[in-house]
């Protein structure tokens, strides 16, 4: 396939559609599977399918696509949320499933803006969610709206993660990412320690009520029942598209390209005018915020929070879905949130031997593609003049 | 402080660094360095190998911080102001070592030379993003025009990776990023470093050439290629040990005795 060969043309649109409709399949053909040969089997047969689609371009062509033509993307995306709550429609861990992998995705959209873009490793992102999700807990007996907790557990790990700045700012790269580090065990001792969070047996919460409607009712359309899980899948993959399309503004705009200028080399930068504090500033609070919306939806769909939920091995979990995505793409997340979220759940007939089975194939994928699953592309700036 | 011919004629000078000195431990890299830039120039500025031509740039530009001394800029007092500040008051430079974002477009760096003239807010950016649009264009238009003066071939590959390029094309790259921000003062480290007489040669008119468009931009050029330092500056500024040993036009200087000892060693 020559696409670099087309670069002036606008791409063409079937490879995208082909990607989005068989992505759609694989998830409800993985989540809906319980038997173990034919899960096998599925599993095989959507590893080759990747493999080959890497290998022959259509992974690029899928992403070429998807740049030149935004809405088309934006129309099948939501065909294929549709075909998967439809799919789902009774499985309430499937649905569980998605909105889990879903989260995880959307707080490592945040990371990438943070890692990716301005540079700044995170290994704290577990200690944002949680964060957000203990706002959500607190604040919800208290009579907040459902809607402005979201907004809450954003704002209160932004400002939990403004303590992080000083030793952020000051430091650099590895040092940088230590100082996170060392806040993420904290958060976890802090948590386990205070009888105000409920200590190590956590809190309980309310499930979800948006403008009336109770998200523990189920939905009907025309005579059909989709389980009342669905509505955190629904919210999920709204705010995951919402992150989606802010994350790629942010890559696409000016912002991006001082983001990206301060992480490759911050001399440079700072001779030519940007001033590097304020830019880390802006990409790790976005990208926490991201993180504590996050977990306060998180906190709703579980209904119950504990220390055990956001330890430092579940920040060690995002980051790496952030390097296996591909680092610096946020398309890479969304398969490498599926990945690592849902195969340890679904191998568990082999017991302890998944985590086992597990590693070895991220290490076979970082091998493979040491830039992750779908490396960043060049941005083009390059825009037809009307 | 003795005061030149050159600064009572016409206008003020547009740099002036008086007693500039730049201490690193017990090294004393710019030692009471008196320098003058007139607007229009070409200012050379040589010496041997570690005689601080670079921390002059380095101290000027905000990367490091002056021990003693002053800095003034169009007027202002520029010592020890960060180096964004100077950015957006039109100081620019180039690096010994090139210092391009290799994994980003040839845009994208050129856009980082164009900070100033660019609308950073998050509005313009993320939500009014046909405004935006209409400036990257307009942008893209402009880096067109400016690589094309250097090469036509270089103007083209404006969406390549950087990294894809030459070095001589990097090099290009990295003068159009300093020039494109319509800087009043540009600070070129060494830009013929690594490349033969012909491309020096090359490379020194199209600089010449788009300073000429640019209505008699200031330069000060560190070089150590001395045919080239003789062509292109007006004025001369001979460093030796963080001292300024000499000042004056090209042949002058390299008349005289003391910039030969500390070039070639006593005889």
């Amino acid at each position: 396939m020559s696409i670099s060969m087309q670069s002036r043309r606008k791409a063409a649109i079937w490879p995208l559609a082909i990607a989005v409709a068989l992505s759609a399949a694989a998830l409800i053909a993985l989540l809906s599977i319980d038997d173990q040969i034919t899960l096998g089997v599925t599993l095989g047969v959507i590893a080759a399918g990747c493999v080959l689609a890497a290998r022959f371009g259509a992974v690029a062509a899928t992403e070429a696509a998807g740049a030149d033509h935004p809405f088309v993307l934006r129309v099948l995306v939501v065909l294929a949320a549709i075909a998967v709550l439809i799919g789902l429609r009774n499985d309430n861990f499937g649905l569980l499933m998605v909105t889990t992998v879903l989260i995880y995705a959307t707080v490592c959209i945040g990371l990438t803006i943070q890692m990716g873009y301005a540079g700044l490793f995170n290994f704290a992102g577990a200690a944002f969610l949680g964060i957000g999700g203990y706002t959500a807990a607190l604040l919800g007996p208290k009579g907040v709206p459902d809607l402005l907790l979201l907004a809450l557990g954003g704002f209160a790990a932004v400002v939990v993660g403004s303590l992080l700045l000083l030793p952020v700012l000051r430091t650099r790269g590895h040092y940088a990412a230590l100082a996170t580090l060392a806040f993420s065990i904290l958060f976890n001792v802090f948590l386990d320690a205070n009888d105000i969070f409920g200590g190590p047996q956590g809190l309980k919460l309310q499930g979800m009520v948006l403008f009336g409607w109770d998200f523990t009712n189920d939905i009907t359309i025309a005579g059909y029942t989709i389980s009342s899980y669905a509505n955190y899948a629904i919210l999920a993959g709204l705010l995951t598209a919402a992150a989606m399309m802010l994350t790629g503004f942010i890559d696409r705009s000016w912002i991006g390209v001082w983001l990206d200028a301060v992480r490759l080399d911050e001399v440079a930068a700072s001779v030519f005018g940007l001033k590097i504090g304020r830019w880390k500033i802006a990409a790790f609070t976005i990208g926490n915020f991201f993180a504590g919306v996050m977990g306060a939806l998180y906190a709703k769909m579980t209904g119950f929070i504990a220390p055990s939920n956001f330890t430092f091995g579940d920040s060690l979990t995002m980051v790496s879905i952030v390097i296996l995505g591909g680092i610096g793409n946020r398309w890479g997340v969304l398969p490498a949130a599926l990945i690592v979220v849902l195969l340890p759940e679904k191998l568990q007939f082999i017991q302890e031997y998944r985590f086992l089975l597990f590693s070895i194939l991220v290490i076979i994928i970082l091998v493979a593609w040491p830039d992750g699953l779908i490396a960043r592309r060049l941005r083009k700036l390059e825009f037809a003049r009307r | 402080m003795t005061r030149t011919a050159r600064e009572t004629a016409s206008s003020a000078p547009l740099l002036v660094a008086q007693g500039l000195s730049v201490r690193f431990g017990g090294l004393l890299a710019l030692n009471a360095l008196d320098v003058e830039v007139r607007r229009g120039e070409i200012l050379g500025l040589i010496g041997p190998n570690g005689s601080g031509k670079t921390t002059f740039f380095n101290v000027i530009s905000g990367v490091y911080s002056a021990s003693a001394g002053s800095v003034h800029f169009d007027g202002v007092d520029i010592t020890n102001v960060k180096p964004h500040y100077l950015a957006a008051h039109g100081l620019a430079r180039t690096f010994q070592r090139s210092r391009l974002c290799l994994p980003l477009s040839v845009f994208d760096n050129l856009a980082l030379g164009a900070v100033g003239q660019l609308n950073s807010g998050f509005m313009h950016n993320l939500i009014s993003r046909s405004a935006f649009r209409a400036e990257a264009s307009k942008l893209a238009e402009e880096a067109r025009e400016l690589l094309r003066v250097f090469n036509p071939v270089l103007a083209d590959k404006l969406f390549e990776p950087t990294i894809s390029l030459g070095m001589i094309d990097r090099r290009r790259v990295e003068i159009c990023r300093a020039l494109i921000g319509k800087p009043k003062l540009v600070l070129l480290d060494e830009p013929s470093a690594g490349m033969t007489h012909d491309e020096t040669d090359m490379f020194m008119n199209e600089i010449l050439q788009v300073r000429k468009s640019l209505g008699d931009l200031t330069i000060i050029i560190v070089e150590h290629e001395m045919n080239l330092i003789e062509r292109v500056t007006s004025h001369c500024v001979v460093l030796n040990y963080g001292k300024k040993i000499c000042e004056g036009q090209f042949k002058e200087v390299a008349a005289d005795p003391v910039v030969r000892e500390a070039y070639l060693g006593q005889s």
